[in-house]
């Protein structure tokens, strides 16, 4: 946990992206605004000192899963078809959903429950943080998991290609 | 421990609804598949507070893990909607109406 005013700027930062991701009217301004949002949060995982996490947020996320919007979203051309009238704000039962859900999450917080375990030091957090020890992790206890995540990904990519296949009639 | 975990768990409280509402009014299909990785981002951030606070570096596979998931999904989602898209050429979710009855 580092400096108070690091989370708060970053904080800030990241729900102010968060909402240009959801008012932007062009989908690649939208994408743009979750990349920042993105490169936050990464910032917020190196204050926790979660390194492998924030670093694998940005190779992975940031740089990869936008990279595919991005992409999907040129190939798409949406500048050629008719502009959308895209937020629907006519529904109140939406928004009386999420303000219920925010509230609830936010009482949740509020209540300071204790956690049974006391929060742990600065440099144990960055030792378990670190690339050292969730490495070892992940091949010896998770090891399995790893597999099966390997299989999830092959089946993705299989399905992604089939999906968006052209059909040859 | 200057900023306590709490203020990390409101952050992704308020962070998933955002995603909520971006999935509940946009109607561009791709933003809405936008909105699902934020919520997925908030969820990993919970994950890795409650990870790092308690010296337990299992959260932090599971946010590994979850990753990896939201790839794959991000992926094949993409895909759908460029199958749609084909056919026809258009990625507004109110038009995509071959279910309704």
């Amino acid at each position: 946990m580092a400096a108070p005013s690091m989370f708060f700027l970053l904080a800030t930062v990241a729900v102010a992206a968060a909402l240009g991701m959801l008012i932007a009217r062009n989908p690649v301004a939208s994408a743009l605004w979750l990349v920042l949002n993105l490169f936050c949060i990464a910032g917020l995982y190196l204050t926790l000192n979660a390194s492998f996490i924030g670093v694998i947020q940005i190779l992975v996320y940031a740089g990869a899963i936008m990279v595919l919007f991005l992409f999907v979203i040129m190939l798409l051309n949406l500048s050629a078809l008719p502009e959308l009238e895209d937020i629907e704000w006519s529904s109140i039962g939406g928004f009386v959903v999420g303000i219920v859900l925010l509230s609830q999450l936010l009482y949740v917080v509020a209540l300071q429950f204790e956690l049974g375990v006391d929060p742990v030091a600065a440099e144990t957090a960055a030792e378990v943080g670190s690339a050292a020890t969730l490495g070892e992790i992940l091949f010896t206890r998770y090891a399995l998991h790893l597999q099966v995540a390997g299989i999830l990904l092959l089946a993705a990519t299989v399905g992604a290609v089939l999906l968006a296949q052209r059909r040859f009639e | 421990m200057d900023v306590s975990p709490n203020w990390y768990l409101a952050l992704s409280a308020v962070l998933f609804t955002i995603g909520t509402f971006g999935v509940l009014f946009r109607r561009n299909a791709i933003v809405v598949l936008m909105s699902v990785e934020l919520m997925l981002n908030a969820v990993n951030l919970t994950l890795v507070t409650f990870s790092q606070s308690m010296g337990d570096p299992s959260g932090q596979m599971l946010v590994f893990f979850s990753i990896a998931v939201a790839a794959a999904e991000a992926a094949v989602g993409l895909a759908i909607v460029i199958a749609i898209f084909r056919s026809k050429v258009t990625v507004d979710i109110t038009e995509i109406t071959l279910f309704k009855h």
